[in-house]
């Protein structure tokens, strides 16, 4: 099944206006699903280009404190792997081109049947899905099952690869490649590091679709320093479910204080950063 | 036995994999540690200097070869004779010492400043401890916060040897988060830092490298029968969490086809309950802690806690050798429960003055009960990975309890 064009369309779009293309990061499901959904229209009306739907996981190994919390929130409270993909089924009905990313781990995907799990991201209309726990020299376990399942697989660069393992990522990435900007795991207490930039020049060599960078970005001038150095798109999450952490309970507050968060991003991606490249 | 496709190769690694477990399932972020770690302990293997260096401190320092003791009355009868492998003797007071010496080694070799290290029961955090006070590297242990509680003498002598035990509340609060927070600890400190990791799972090299330190049980075990019985074992026969002290005593037995090896599992409060952690006989197949392997957990791949009342079994995870052991008909794994381990640990105690770790067991209690089935001539081989004294305080709580019920029950 070929794969949709909705990151190609949004890219192509974002870099016309020499913006960022902003993707924000919540937990799908979190703190409940009417909540979920309101947070989601939010982050939408609020300028977000794309979303990157994390599926709550018992053992999140990749993610900070801040992103645990609102994983296991949802787990606490009933929620399912089926109720998960069905609420983004929902989503994708009010905003049929938005592109849809979803985060996960490989058990997840493992579990049910890699084909029987892919085919239902499909069917709800995610168009990409982010394995963790997944390097590129693992991706063979669920590479063949994404690509009969028009699913594109996204693939992590770290600042510090060798170029043999960059240019697989390169190669392997679809609908964009997620590059950090720093070590780590999730969360905002280490700020991006803003130095390293020759590992993108090399993904773009290896032609990479575009860089979209995250971990560490809560702040509008980390957009800038991303956009300095020659990304095309930039994920926050930490950030975002830090709001959703510290006001759960308290719904009006916590939609308000996310839409806020979320235009002065969106601001700063928005903003004309010249051609790069 | 009879063996599926028996060939040289099967049970060797091919890569990262055993048949078709194990493997690198991390984050992108932590592939060039695993690698640098792989290339590592590759050379090392075959580095007669550091080969000599390892046997010097397993040697002088732990007290290698740990004697292989026939016990005298505990489950001895008409056909059967048990023999222990004592790795209770061993310095720290159980098998984990062997491996971490090696790791360390390795560690200080990759120039390498600070260790980290998950631990269940505390016998691989004081092991870490006490190798890092050896060799000058600063050690940081992850410890389930519900197994600093169950386990408190082994958190002081951590501490006691200058380790920093840092208590882990999330999730079940116990060994698989004590991972998860080592793995995000790496993640970020790779640089100088080797996460000595304790068991034969995990991510791709961990298996194959913890087999590797580890099969000197089996080495030894082997010899030490051979010059006492003049035979091999009918069986040998190890507890199962994660699966090192099991893969150890197995590695050399595998290719002696004749020879059962049996894997024992907490059965915690019954198979058939929800509180156990026998991965092998109840779990499925999954991916956790970068191994694909079998895994306790949900149909839509949730990780199940477990239950043992060793916490040195409580995971809901296993090495993939085992798994692969498992399903090419080779090892047999069985279960034993709660109430069976602690009857053997008594059992053990008063009948042979040697108080066994509680995981050691239930490897006991299989032992025992074999030994009461045997109708032929059958000689056994035990692995008394570790000893109890790290177990007296909880054992005695629960029997305390116990026999309170018992006397409330009578009175009523």
């Amino acid at each position: 099944m070929s794969v949709s064009m909705r990151y190609q369309n949004m890219f192509e779009t974002v870099s016309a206006n020499n913006h960022l293309a902003y993707i924000p990061f919540v937990i799908v499901g979190d703190p409940n699903p009417e909540l979920s959904i309101q947070i989601i229209d939010k982050l939408v009306e609020s300028g977000a280009d794309g979303l990157e739907l994390g599926l709550a996981f018992s053992d999140p190994v990749a993610d900070g404190p801040v992103i645990q919390q609102a994983t296991l929130r949802p787990l606490a409270n009933q929620f399912t792997i089926e109720s998960g993909l069905n609420l983004i089924g929902q989503i994708r009905e009010k905003y049929p081109e938005l592109p849809i990313g979803l985060l996960t781990y490989a058990n997840l995907v493992f579990a049910q049947g890699i084909e029987t799990f892919l085919n239902k991201c499909r069917n709800v209309g995610i168009d990409s899905v982010l394995v963790a726990d997944c390097p590129v020299k693992e991706s063979r376990l669920f590479a063949k099952t994404a690509k009969d399942c028009g699913i594109q697989l996204v693939f992590i660069a770290p600042p510090d690869a060798s170029d043999d393992t960059l240019q697989q990522i390169a190669q392997n990435s679809q609908g964009y490649t997620y590059v950090l900007s720093r070590k780590g795991i999730t969360g905002t207490e280490v700020a991006a590091s803003k130095a390293k930039t020759d590992f993108l020049q090399k993904l773009r060599q290896y032609n990479s679709p575009p860089l979209v960078q995250g971990f560490g970005i809560s702040e509008p001038q980390h957009v800038f320093d991303a956009a300095n150095a020659g990304v095309d798109g930039i994920i926050t999450g930490s950030a975002i479910v830090n709001l959703i952490n510290q006001h759960y309970n308290n719904p009006q507050i916590m939609l308000e204080q996310i839409g806020d968060y979320v235009r002065s991003i969106a601001e700063a991606a928005h903003t004309d950063h010249g051609s790069v490249a | 036995m009879s063996l599926n496709n028996t060939n040289s190769t099967q049970f060797e690694y091919d890569g990262a994999y055993i048949g078709q477990y194990g493997g690198q399932f991390v984050p992108q972020i932590l592939v060039p540690a695993l690698e640098q770690l792989e290339g590592a302990f590759e050379s090392a293997i075959k580095d007669e200097d550091f080969l000599a260096e390892l046997n010097e401190l397993l040697n002088h320092y732990a007290g290698r070869p740990t004697p292989l003791t026939e016990c005298q009355t505990f489950g001895r009868t008409e056909n059967c004779r048990i023999f222990l492998k004592r790795e209770d003797l061993l310095h720290g007071g159980a098998h984990k010492t062997n491996q971490v010496l090696a790791q360390a080694l390795l560690a200080k070799r990759m120039g390498k400043t600070r260790v980290i290290a998950e631990t269940g029961a505390g016998q691989h955090g004081v092991a870490t401890a006490l190798a890092c006070a050896l060799l000058g590297l600063k050690a940081t242990v992850y410890m389930g916060k519900k197994d600093c509680d169950r386990q408190a003498p082994n958190v002081f002598r951590m501490r006691l040897m200058g380790a920093e035990v840092i208590p882990v509340d999330n999730g079940s609060a116990s060994l698989k988060d004590a991972i998860n927070e080592a793995l995000r600890d790496w993640a970020s400190s790779y640089d100088d830092t080797h996460y000595l990791l304790g068991t034969a799972a995990g991510p791709h090299p961990f298996p194959k490298m913890v087999k590797r330190f580890q099969q000197v049980i089996g080495e030894e075990a082997k010899k030490q029968m051979l010059e006492q019985t003049g035979q091999l074992p009918d069986a040998v026969i190890a507890c199962v969490g994660g699966g090192s002290n099991a893969i150890g005593i197995f590695a050399d037995f595998i290719k002696e086809e004749q020879v059962k090896l049996i894997g024992v599992e907490p059965a915690g409060h019954g198979l058939d309950s929800d509180a156990h952690g026998a991965t092998l006989l109840k779990g499925t197949e999954g991916i956790i802690h970068g191994s694909r392997t079998h895994i306790l957990q949900t149909k839509e791949g949730q990780i199940r806690e477990s239950h043992s009342v060793s916490a040195g079994l409580d995971y809901p995870a296993v090495g993939p050798e085992h798994v692969h052991l498992m399903t090419s008909g080779r090892a047999e794994y069985v279960g034993i429960t709660d109430d069976e381990a602690l009857q053997a640990f008594q059992d053990l105690s008063h009948a042979e003055g040697i108080i066994p770790a509680l995981e050691s067991s239930h490897a006991l209690a299989y032992a025992k009960k074999l030994s009461q089935q045997a109708d032929k001539p059958t000689v056994l081989l035990v692995n008394l990975s570790g000893r109890g004294d790290k177990d007296l305080s909880h054992v005695m709580a629960i029997l305390d309890e116990a026999n309170a019920t018992k006397d409330s029950n009578g009175e009523a």
